[in-house]
């Protein structure tokens, strides 16, 4: 099978090719278009690729950490000034497709994949997007809510607030293979601690429903009061609420159901 | 539709080949130069046996876009042999019995080089990391490692 690929010295010009091609399908590391290709998706006829050196930029100097939508979880891994990121970059793949895989790509990735977006909802990061006209700032839960409405714009970079400290920012990743493997659930959780107590709590659950998801009742369990066994307890036994998981060959919706507050409680408690 | 002119650097060679757009770099390197050494398994990115070293990084060849090597260097097993002499990890995997069927050993063996590359002494977890990507099925794993880390420095044998 034979595509068109069409590549461009910079974004705005690659953004307006998907602008203006709706069926045209952006290249980033690989991982997710070339699969589809290798599997004879015969949808994909035109294939747009931007070379521009902003979209690999990483910018981790200050409170507010931008990485370029090309940036692969190789890079994460390699800026010490990214270390809260480096939990959910190292789970994803084996070294190879950590090289090649990217953070505006993982935006896209469905269910088992997709990890570093639950950290990234979690964080509350911004996806700047390119459309044909104009660049938009966009919310990263508005933003999954219409993943399926994005094509024809290009994702340029998110950004997101560094976590006060590594209490704040938690993460972990049930898989069935260790240390590689699609996730049964993934869980990130952010808790912004003010005055001993939780303020701003966001918990984003992966693999719980068609797109990486906020538990916002256990959000609710949290606000406002300490972290301890109660409060613990009442966020895990919350966390279910809301969420709509499939069945796969990882495990069934059923056991993820039954599973994902025991993981909360595990992630809250800073149990391994 | 019109072929695409590539140029790369193939184990220290220039070839120069036309591949039909959305080519992967496992069939150019395969069907178009004939190294036969990366091998298809899955087309997903989850067994790892179409490795290959671009500018030195572990790569999917089977999930890259052949003509995004253009003007870059691409390392095959084909190019791992010195001359006649096997290199030290293609002979710690012989030594080792770190290959039966042999079908994920390609992919394996780019993989530890990849590792030894940049960390000539890794620990027995470096090494279960740098192959996490690449799946066997009938040799077992620990064949596998022990040959990687006798090739780093005969700090364990089969």
């Amino acid at each position: 099978m034979t595509v068109t690929v069409k590549t461009f010295a910079n974004a705005s010009e690659a953004a307006g090719a998907l602008s203006s091609d709706r069926s045209a399908l952006y290249l980033g590391g690989g991982t997710l278009v070339m699969r589809a290709l290798n599997e004879g998706d015969v949808s994909i006829s035109t294939i747009v690729r931007a070379q521009d050196q902003a979209l690999t930029r990483v910018d981790a100097s200050g409170p507010r950490v931008t990485l370029g939508a090309g940036v692969t979880f190789a890079r994460v891994l390699a800026e010490r000034d990214l270390a809260f990121l480096h939990a959910p970059a190292r789970s994803i793949g084996g070294p190879a497709v950590r090289n090649m895989g990217t953070v505006g790509g993982n935006l896209f990735a469905p269910n088992p994949y997709g990890d570093f977006t639950v950290a990234l909802l979690a964080l509350d990061a911004t996806v700047a997007v390119q459309g044909g006209l104009s660049a938009r700032d966009i919310p990263i839960e508005e933003f999954l809510q219409s993943r399926e409405r994005q094509a024809g714009a290009l994702v340029l970079s998110v950004s997101c607030t560094r976590p006060a400290g590594t209490e704040a920012f938690r993460y972990r990743k049930i898989a069935r293979i260790k240390p590689k493997g699609g996730a049964v659930i993934t869980l990130a959780a952010h808790l912004p601690i003010s005055g001993g107590r939780i303020a701003g709590a966001r918990i984003a659950l992966g693999s719980m429903a068609p797109t990486q998801i906020r538990a916002r009742a256990a959000e609710r369990a949290l606000e406002g009061r300490s972290l301890d066994a109660a409060t613990i307890a009442a966020a895990a036994s919350a966390a279910v609420e809301g969420t709509s998981p499939s069945d796969n060959a990882l495990g069934s919706a059923w056991y993820r159901r039954e599973i994902v507050g025991v993981h909360l409680r595990r992630l809250l408690s800073g149990q391994e | 539709m019109s072929k695409i002119p590539l140029q790369f650097r193939h184990n220290g060679r220039d070839v120069a080949i036309f591949v039909d757009g959305g080519t992967n770099l496992l069939v150019a390197l395969r069907e178009l130069i004939g190294d036969m050494t990366p091998k298809f398994g899955c087309g997903q990115g989850g067994c790892g046996t179409c490795s290959v070293l671009i500018d030195g990084e572990l790569h999917l060849s089977c999930l890259t876009l052949a003509e995004t090597v253009a003007g870059r260097s691409v390392e095959t097993l084909d190019g791992m042999k010195q001359g006649p002499n096997l290199h030290p990890l293609q002979r710690a995997f012989a030594d080792n019995f770190a290959a039966q069927c042999g079908y994920c050993t390609p992919g394996m063996l780019m993989a530890a080089k990849a590792l030894l590359d940049r960390n000539p002494s890794p620990s027995r977890a470096d090494v279960i990391e740098a192959i996490s990507g690449n799946i066997c099925r009938c040799t077992g794993y620990e064949p596998i490692i022990n040959a990687i880390l006798a090739a780093a420095g005969g700090r364990a044998s089969a």
